[in-house]
């Protein structure tokens, strides 16, 4: 069968655009028609929520505030992911250049990249990065500068408020919401979060204009997206496709052949079984991905797979709310026990019936997201978590 | 006006203003709500989550007390979604902790138990996780007990510290799995910055936190014919003891309380308030006397601002924080500490006792104290001073053995001496009490009069304000003070160490004039002490207070130097205030802490 849907892009590292054109000419544009031109677009963020960027900037700039922010979130924690080191390896002036074009909408002055702190080595050529930006924006005419703030390494500081938290010097704790992050994020002022490549998408848009980046992908998934495939794949790497193609699709291209289950979305994601690889669409109108595709072949254990996710999430929860910090290890010890048979196969109800619970009354999107690849682990390979 | 927000819980229409949240636009209409982590006094966690509910609409349960109202919202609070929810948080809870009830301090007072109990948790579901759990018992403090066994991780303790005390002795440690609440480098409480003021305890929902209780200690020495054990009681004890003896809050029980404390076996009940008279004598003339030295003698070596000693978690705050300005700290002991050098000294010689075989025991509202008691400066009868400090808490589960009916008791007085008080000596419990009492005595003995307030009450320095001025200006003096003719004396009050912060920082920035500063450790001051019934919240603090100032209003005798036993002691033993003899029991100088 030919694989007539699997579109490679080449939107994000495509070298063929000037930094300097492409500012020029948004910034003369009125913030109206700059948001307008988002939202045509269709463009959702990237980190994994899915929230329409134009939205936020929107509302971000409807506040009354003097001070506002546009942070980009560069932590990349999730098991499995690595675009956003890609990108900012290669095309770090357009994760500026779209910072600088948010500024212009929000009316920020300042803006910070979130950089994950095992990628400081990345840091002495950001920095470099940085000065030529800035001395183009120095050319421009225009007031906005971005520093780069170390992360700590906690995978929860990934999370919006939890970033704002570290940020200030405080624990990485998610907030209560609302009050949104477009209210108040960091020093509790109007702040634009992205991730890393939501806004090269967005400056992107303003290179190519809307059209062309809305002709890709579905009515709920616009565009192409950055994947970071893994596993059991003969070619492992960071592919740009476009949005809307079946897991069969992508298996096809990237399968070794023995493929049995993709894990979409990394730990917090979803896990797709072979017999339903045809019927799921990669995006928010299937598995939404913040764009890890981890393949897995019969070979594999589905219990290892999910007690290893379990142990992440019981490590890195920031252990701050009940359902999470304790569901976490509950169903962790629960599944343990089940496969040596200290507890009986029908206490992997009750744990379904827990995991439920997690992903309602949970605080943040980590122990919200837990019950994601537990129910898709546990209700499509139950053999392998009894025998 | 803050604007109407419209919402419908469980079916129910209900207006409130904006801002508010689903917990207390709940109340409101008198549907309860359970919830641990939340507390009156503190900022939001909405860590918990057994507070959740239902709201249409939303793919998630909302916690209540996090989520503000808005227009049109639909909440549910009781479906079986929610209560399912609930109830897997309260097995969750319950899983990882060391549930062993019947031998709990807090036994018949935890929130996690009663929450349990109102849930039916029977049998357990989940996995016991306590086994796998390396959990530790900090027990080297006097004052506080820390048992990670019995934590919930709600962090009221560590917002306690933080908001309420700006000492942070208590914070979270680690993450997932491991996250607990710990000290600086997770050394005992006693070796960290904790000024055992109690007040995470007052606010911790379980046994984690609990003070270190001496009540089989207190029933042995009752109990052994060999003894003489003398009680005093504070200020702040009478009018909270009450809440829990199922008296309604804002009673005042004094003279119930003095008769319990009699059956219980104590030989003589004696008061705090006589030393709290003592405080301010001593503690009027130190402030006068520095005055002179600093304005008329210009002896730079005395400090003004000067400060008031008598709250314990005070003194260790700036031991650690504030260690510069200690000259500036008056020499007085705390009343409890004068109260017991007194009783075996003074009381011992006059009431012909061995002083080796008194006991001497104090109720208080109060967890600092205990470590008070401990300290090294506090020997100057030639043995321990104070023997034993009781909470406010424990003496009530002492009545409670005791099998008294505290409601039937009647009404009985302090054994005399060093059982008279004066009003002045009642407003110690609150905030501003000590300043207002002070100045009624310091004013007087300047200009010959009253101070020029209607009723004598000072309602400048009253109220719940973190930091209150006030100013008097002093006219037509006499003798020896005509020095200070037309000055104004300017002071200041502090409660709550966050506040206590302030007022410093003003001081060091050196932008307050003031000669004197109150500060109590505890919000409100002593009437909401670490060591008072839980549990506390604004309301009750206001009713206690209330309580305390009614008892002033009414009392005969209402000035320090007026009280007839002040007067007896400085003729029969101390002589004048601030003399050899007073120094040497009554007054003490503390030493700089390191911080970490
Ligand atoms: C536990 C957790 C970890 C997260 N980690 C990241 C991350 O590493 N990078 C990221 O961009 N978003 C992360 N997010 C999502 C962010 O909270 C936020 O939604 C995102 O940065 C918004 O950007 P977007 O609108 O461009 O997607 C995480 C969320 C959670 C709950
Ligand atoms: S869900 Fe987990 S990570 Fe999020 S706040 Fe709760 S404990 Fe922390
Ligand atoms: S803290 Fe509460 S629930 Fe825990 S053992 Fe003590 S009384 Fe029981
Ligand atoms: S006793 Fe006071 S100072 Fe010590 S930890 Fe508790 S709140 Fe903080
Ligand atoms: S010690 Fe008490 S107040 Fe502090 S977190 Fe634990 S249960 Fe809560
Ligand atoms: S009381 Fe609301 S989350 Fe704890």
């Amino acid at each position: 069968m030919p694989n007539n849907f699997l579109r490679r892009v080449d939107l994000i590292f495509d070298e063929d655009c000037n930094l300097k054109d492409v500012l020029k000419s948004t910034y003369q544009r009125s913030n109206d028609d700059i948001i307008n031109e988002l939202l045509e677009s269709g463009l959702k963020g990237r980190g994994g929520a899915g929230f329409p960027t134009a939205l936020k900037w929107k509302f971000t700039s409807e506040q009354p505030d003097a001070d506002k922010y546009i942070v980009c979130n560069a932590d990349e924690g999730e098991p499995g992911t690595f675009k956003d080191r890609e990108i900012l390896f290669k095309v770090p002036f357009k994760v500026f250049g779209g910072m600088a074009i948010c500024a212009k909408v929000i009316g920020a002055k300042e803006g910070f990249l979130y950089l994950r702190g095992e990628y400081r080595f990345l840091l002495p050529e950001l920095e470099n990065q940085l000065k030529v930006f800035h001395s183009a924006l120095n050319d421009l005419g225009i007031n906005f500068t971005i520093k780069i703030v170390m992360g700590s390494g906690a995978y929860i500081c990934g999370e919006e408020s939890a970033l704002f938290e570290s940020m200030e010097g405080d624990r990485g704790e998610p907030r209560n919401k609302p009050p949104y992050p477009t209210v108040s994020g960091f020093r509790k002022k109007p702040t634009v979060i992205n991730n890393v490549e939501t806004l090269v998408y967005s400056f992107m848009i303003f290179r190519y204009g809307a059209r062309k980046f809305k002709e890709l992908g579905t009515a709920d998934s616009r565009g192409s997206k950055v994947f970071s495939i893994s596993g059991d794949t003969p070619k492992p790497g960071i592919y740009e496709l476009e949005l809307g193609m079946t897991v069969e699709q992508f298996v096809e291209e990237f399968g070794d052949g023995d493929t049995k289950a993709v894990q979409v979305g990394g730990a917090s994601g979803f896990c797709v079984p072979r017999k339903k690889f045809k019927d799921t669409i990669i995006g928010f109108e299937g598995v939404p991905t913040g764009g890890s595709m981890m393949l897995f072949n019969s070979s594999r254990s589905m219990y290892n797979v999910l007690k290893n996710y379990l142990e992440f999430f019981e490590e890195e929860s920031c252990g701050q709310c009940t359902p999470c910090r304790v569901g976490c290890q509950q169903l962790k010890l629960g599944i343990e026990a089940v496969k040596k048979g200290e507890r009986h196969a029908v206490y992997l109800d009750q744990l379904q019936k827990l995991a439920q619970t997690m992903k309602i009354t949970a605080k943040c999107g980590l122990g919200q997201s837990v019950a994601n690849s537990f129910f898709s682990i546990v209700e499509n390979f139950k053999e392998e978590m009894i025998y | 006006m803050a604007k109407k927000i419209n919402l419908i819980i469980d079916g129910i229409p209900v207006t409130v203003d904006e801002g508010t949240t689903i917990l207390h636009a709940a109340k409101q209409l008198n549907i309860h709500i359970p919830t641990l982590c939340y507390h009156d006094d503190l900022c939001v966690a909405g860590n918990c989550r057994v507070c959740v509910v239902e709201m249409k609409g939303a793919r998630t349960l909302p916690a209540s007390c996090a989520m503000p109202v808005a227009e049109g919202m639909e909440i549910m609070t009781n479906t079986i979604k929610v209560r399912t929810a609930r109830k897997h948080i309260i097995e969750l809870l319950l899983s990882e902790h060391n549930a062993q009830c019947t031998t709990c301090y807090k036994n018949g007072n935890c929130e996690l138990q009663s929450l349990a109990a109102e849930y039916k948790i029977s049998e357990p579901t989940f996995i016991d996780l306590v086994p796998l759990k390396n959990y530790q018992i900090d027990a080297f403090s006097p004052s506080i007990i820390k048992d990670d066994s019995k934590c919930i991780r709600c962090q009221r303790c560590v917002r306690t510290c933080e908001e309420l005390q700006h000492v942070s002795a208590l914070g979270v440690a680690y993450k997932g799995d491991k996250m607990k609440i710990s000290t600086f480098f997770e050394n005992p409480m006693f070796e960290v910055v904790c000024t055992n003021c109690g007040q995470c305890v007052n606010r911790c929902p379980t046994g984690a936190l609990v003070e270190r209780n001496y009540i089989d200690e207190v029933w042995d020495a009752i109990y052994n014919p060999d003894k003489h054990v003398v009680v005093q009681t504070a200020p702040a004890v009478r009018v909270a003891l009450g809440e829990d003896l199922g008296v309604p809050t804002g009673e005042i029980v004094t003279g119930k309380m003095v008769s319990a404390l009699r059956r219980l076996g104590f030989d003589s009940v004696l008061d705090t308030d006589f030393t709290a008279d003592l405080t301010i004598m001593e503690e009027g003339f130190e402030l006068l006397g520095r005055l002179k030295k600093v304005l008329v003698d210009k002896d730079s070596s005395v400090k003004l601002p000067m400060t008031t000693s008598c709250s314990p978690g005070w003194i260790k705050f700036i031991e650690h924080t504030y260690p510069e300005y200690l000259d500036n700290v008056s020499s007085c002991k705390s009343p409890q500490q004068m109260f017991g050098a007194l009783a075996k000294t003074y009381y011992a010689q006059k009431r012909n006792v061995d002083p080796a075989k008194i006991v001497s025991v104090s109720i208080m509202p109060c967890t600092a104290k205990k470590f008070e008691a401990d300290r090294p400066e506090m020997r100057s009868s030639g043995f321990k001073d104070v023997d034993y400090v009781l909470t406010t808490r424990e003496l009530a589960v002492m009545i409670k053995q005791a099998g008294i009916d505290f409601g039937a008791l009647p009404e009985s007085r302090y054994d005399s001496f060093m059982g008279e008080s004066s009003g002045a000596a009642v407003i110690f419990g609150a905030t501003g009490g000590v300043m207002e009492a002070a100045l009624r005595t310091a004013y007087e003995v300047v200009t010959g009069r009253e101070v020029p307030f209607d009723g004598l009450n000072i309602t400048p320095v009253r109220g719940m304000e973190g930091v209150r001025e006030a100013s008097i200006k002093i006219e037509q003096t006499q003798g020896d003070w005509k020095f200070l003719e037309g000055a104004v004396l300017k002071t200041v009050v502090a409660h709550g160490l966050t506040n206590a912060k302030k007022v410093m920082d003003a001081v060091r920035a050196g932008k307050g004039d003031w000669h004197f500063i109150e500060i109590m450790a505890c919000p409100g001051g002593c009437l909401g002490g670490g060591g008072q019934p839980i549990p506390t919240s604004a309301e009750i603090r206001q009713k206690r207070a209330d309580a305390i100032y009614r008892e002033d209003a009414g009392k005969t005798i209402r000035k320090s130097h007026e009280n007839p036993e002040i007067v007896s002691i400085y003729q029969e033993f101390l002589h004048e205030p601030n003399s050899h003899k007073s120094h040497e029991l009554l007054h003490t100088h503390y030493k700089e802490r390191q911080r970490y």
